[in-house]
């Protein structure tokens, strides 16, 4: 049996311990915002946050992080400057990749309030999104840096 | 808040009390409108009609064609809202199941392809919207005694202007529903339309947001089971042996067995199904043609242009009006095939027992997969249900049934739901890939550098063979030759220049590779050769691209109109700084017109290139939901510049080498260009949106670098190897 807290809501899993985190939470936690594009590392539609920072969850072995406090989108609050600004500047169309994208994002902008658009942008290289969503990405990302600043988050 | 479909909401089918039901049957011969009202008040709702306004004051619309990122849900439910002149805030809308109903009017079947939805139902939602506003201003006059004329519906509510008195449609839906419809009810003037033309927020954005949309990978159902199937590693290959007790005697294994598809691997998890593959050790032959790799295919499809093709298309004599040209331009252009990688690897449920069938699929199409189930099953269509869930990207790729057929196969054996999931790897290897192509054109220019002869040679890949193989006529295929050639009666997807003399040959390759459509079918390829190979043209006639093309373009108004409109946009004719470079390009698509001004920095010394800017004019005709149009525009442009960049299938040992993501990599956001997009105002026919962005791309990029550098790239991708070998030619 592993720990997990995920969302703030303590489980146990009987999975064993190299199962990737991704299909602990999709198959054991029936959370299936988190998705799988690649499994491995590659496209970042199955980031979450362990701790705080973002991780691609197909790459994570659950035993790894037991204990750790695990965040998905789900657990995202529906108030966070990002979610809030996917929904004002309509960035999704197929949304399979977003709550990846937008779960790295917020970890991006959690560590560094202060960060530039620019900045950001290049550090979001590494996602992949096949609609072609990227320019509206960018707006979404300098509309959530505004909220949080305004916020003073 | 209007609202979509969420899991709790396609996991429960609602229940609510029946009122006005209105559904709109399409039939070879038009559409008609029907009141499915009442058919016992009390009865359960059923989700297979266009739209139900029920006491509650919510409208429920229902919609047959896939939301895959298009935004055709919520498109589709503008038009339906505003001509019921319903309040949008009450509408919420579901995925409809595969009925009659649903056929869309353009395709003569149930499925969303060719940029057809919101085209294909424009008119009859319109006057189904219309018919349904009638009938409720009918009965509020009813109610209150008194003319119609004198009672007007508003956001939901009809009033009765000089008594003020008003009635909600959902107080006045179970009245509505008893009174017949209108056969031909008047439509709305564009001046009093409530929500088409203006911004409407996406429906199907909170739940994609908030990870509660319920993709087909997410879909689970009580004991449901999980299979997996390894398959073969080139095309034509067949297993020699594999070792079916080890993969049963991993814990949670079901059953081990093998289809025409590959050796399947059923379990109770995923990470068991995936466990008794490993434990398989399949063996494989070689396949049909173990020596296919890149270069094989290269030299196939570039050699077939010497062979003897099919005449497609013989007007005028464009043999002799070449010989009589002043000047004479020849040249040959490939691209190669490219993958559709949907985000959400294939995958689909189904559940077959005596009485019925289930299917659980992200699917663009569901007359197709019900016709086809039925035949594997052997139970009449109407006993097939499919559950059309959302996707990740549908891009062609899902309009194939290959992955709903081992589904129902593989449910059919085991009699219980089962949810088959491809890995990313498997989702590359055996996707039917965008068909590569190879062109030869030739073209004459007069002594005052018009155009008068077009003598053009293509190979592929059918891409009808799998779907409508009798649409094969004496070797051509149209839909291969989509963007020279359209059907006869369609010039939806025909080249827009007027060539007195034209000639097109076709020949279909022989190739084991499966194809199908990739957004925007073979318009996107073939339009790459033909506004490069134009672009080649004003450069003989020493004109300018954009004159060139106005002139060859004759009386074709709409792409007359995107063309000035992109020229005005990115003030063509300006002058730029060195290494900088602009093209221009055209295509007509599915019923709309695109110009495309790309600007591009190039680096000579190492052959990269950035593309700094893209312009981008569109004419669909009546503009449902502009910024939808804009975003399906930005995505089509930063889809083809992907091709452009880096894509290309690689082969090795007959079958595909390319597997995933870190071999076959898409564009990247820091590779995204400015892009600005322009709906024209246009009362013209309406047009598809979805792909038609793509075509102009490729060529206004490549026509850009000739502008920058005098390289010209007659093939995709432009890697700098390629830039640098163009430049030394140039």
């Amino acid at each position: 049996m592993i720990s997990l807290n995920v969302n703030g809501k303590d489980y146990k899993v009987d999975v064993p311990g190299d199962t990737p985190l991704l299909w602990v939470l999709r198959e054991e936690l029936e959370l299936t915002g988190t998705k799988f594009g690649c499994g491995i590392g590659e496209c970042g539609s199955c980031t979450v946050h362990v701790d705080g920072k973002a991780e691609r969850s197909c790459s994570v072995p659950v035993s790894d992080v037991a204990g750790k406090k695990i965040t998905t989108i789900e657990g995202l609050p529906e108030n966070h400057p990002v979610k809030r600004a996917w929904i004002e500047e309509q960035v999704v169309q197929c949304g399979y990749c977003q709550p990846g994208v937008m779960m790295q994002l917020a970890s991006l902008l959690n560590q560094d309030p202060h960060s530039e658009a620019e900045k950001i942008v290049e550090e979001m290289d590494d996602v992949i999104c096949r609609c072609g969503t990227y320019a509206r990405m960018k707006r979404g990302i300098q509309t959530a840096i505004q909220i949080m600043r305004k916020e003073g988050k | 808040m209007a609202k979509s479909m969420t899991r709790r909401a396609f996991l429960k089918k609602s229940m609510a009390t029946t009122g006005l039901t209105i559904a709109v049957s399409v039939t070879p011969f038009g559409f008609k409108l029907l009141n499915a009202s009442g058919k016992g008040q009390t009865e359960r709702f059923k989700p297979n009609v266009w739209f139900e306004i029920t006491p509650d004051n919510n409208v429920s619309i229902t919609i047959g064609a896939s939301e895959m990122g298009q935004g055709t849900h919520t498109s589709l439910a503008m038009v339906i809202a505003d001509e019921l002149e319903a309040d949008w805030s009450l509408v919420n809308i579901r995925q409809g199941g595969a009925r009659k109903e649903f056929i869309n009017p353009i395709m003569h079947s149930q499925i969303a392809v060719a940029s057809s939805s919101v085209r294909g139902f424009y008119a009859p939602l319109r006057k189904a919207g219309a018919a349904g506003r009638a009938v409720l201003v009918k009965a509020a006059a009813a109610t209150w005694k008194v003319p119609e004329k004198d009672c007007q519906a508003s956001k939901g509510t009809v009033l009765h202007l000089k008594s003020n008195k008003s009635l909600t449609y959902g107080e006045l839906c179970q009245k509505a529903a008893k009174l017949p419809l209108p056969k031909d009810p008047p439509l709305k003037k564009e001046s009093d339309f409530r929500y088409m033309g203006k911004f409407i927020p996406r429906l199907d954005i909170p739940p994609k947001v908030n990870g509660k949309a319920v993709y087909g990978i997410d879909f689970k159902v009580k004991d449901m089971l999980y299979a997996v199937l390894d398959r073969p590693p080139a095309y034509g290959s067949k297993h020699i042996s594999f070792d079916q007790k080890a993969a049963e005697a991993v814990k949670g294994v079901k059953k081990v067995f093998p289809i025409p598809q590959g050796i399947v691997v059923c379990a109770e998890s995923l990470a068991a199904a995936w466990k008794g593959r490993d434990a398989l050790k399949v063996k494989w032959d070689g396949g049909a043609l173990p020596q296919m790799d890149n270069a094989y295919i290269e030299k196939s499809l570039i050699g077939g242009l010497d062979k003897p093709g099919s005449i497609a298309e013989n007007k005028g004599d464009a043999k002799k009006a070449l010989q009589n040209a002043s000047k004479r331009v020849k040249s040959t252009y490939f691209v190669p095939f490219v993958a559709h990688t949907n985000m959400e690897p294939m995958n689909c449920a189904a559940h077959v027992r005596k009485d019925g069938c289930d299917i659980w699929a992200p699917t663009q199409a569901q007359t197709i997969p019900q016709m086809i189930a039925s035949q594997i099953t052997g139970l009449p269509p109407e006993k097939i249900n499919i559950h059309t869930t959302y996707m990740g990207t549908g891009l062609g790729r899902r309009a194939a049934p290959d992955f709903i057929i081992e589904a129902v196969i593989i449910g059919k054996v085991m009699g219980k739901p089962v949810k088959v999931v491809w890995t990313r790897e498997e989702d590359t290897r055996h996707d039917p890939f965008r068909a590569a192509v190879s062109h030869r054109i030739e073209a004459g220019l007069d002594s005052r550098g018009r155009l008068t002869a077009w003598s053009h040679k293509a190979v592929a890949g059918s891409i009808m063979k799998d779907i409508d193989p009798k649409g094969i006529k004496n070797g051509v295929d149209i839909m291969s030759l989509w963007g020279i050639l359209d059907f006869p009666n369609s010039i939806e997807n025909r080249i827009t220049y007027d060539i007195p003399n034209f000639l097109v040959e076709f020949l279909i390759s022989d190739l084991p590779i499966p194809v199908c459509p990739w957004r925007s079918v073979q318009n996107g390829p073939n339009a790459f050769a033909i506004e490069s190979f134009v672009d080649e043209l004003a450069h003989a006639a020493g004109k300018d691209p954009l004159e060139f093309r106005l002139e060859a373009l004759k009386t074709n108004k709409r792409a007359t109109r995107v063309l000035k409109a992109v020229a005005q946009m990115a003030d063509w004719g300006k002058s730029l700084p060195k290494g900088q470079g602009r093209g221009i390009a055209q295509h007509a698509c599915f019923g709309s017109y695109v110009a495309q001004v790309a600007d591009i920095t190039v680096n000579e010394k190492d052959g990269t290139f950035k593309v700094d800017r893209v312009f981008a004019a569109v004419d669909c005709g009546p503009a449902v939901n502009p910024f939808n149009i804009k975003t399906q525009i930005e995505g089509a442009i930063t889809m083809a510049l992907s091709t452009v960049l880096r894509e290309e299938v690689m082969f090795s040992n007959g079958g595909v080498k390319s597997a995933n993501f870190d071999d076959y990599s898409p564009i990247r956001i820091t590779e995204v260009p400015d892009i600005e997009v322009q709906v024209v105002r246009s009362n013209d026919k309406i047009g598809g949106i979805g792909e038609p962005g793509v075509p102009p791309l490729a060529p206004a990029v490549g026509n850009a670098i000739f502008n920058a550098t005098g390289a010209r790239l007659r093939r995709i991708p432009m890697t700098p190897e390629r830039v640098l070998e163009a430049l030394k030619k140039a």
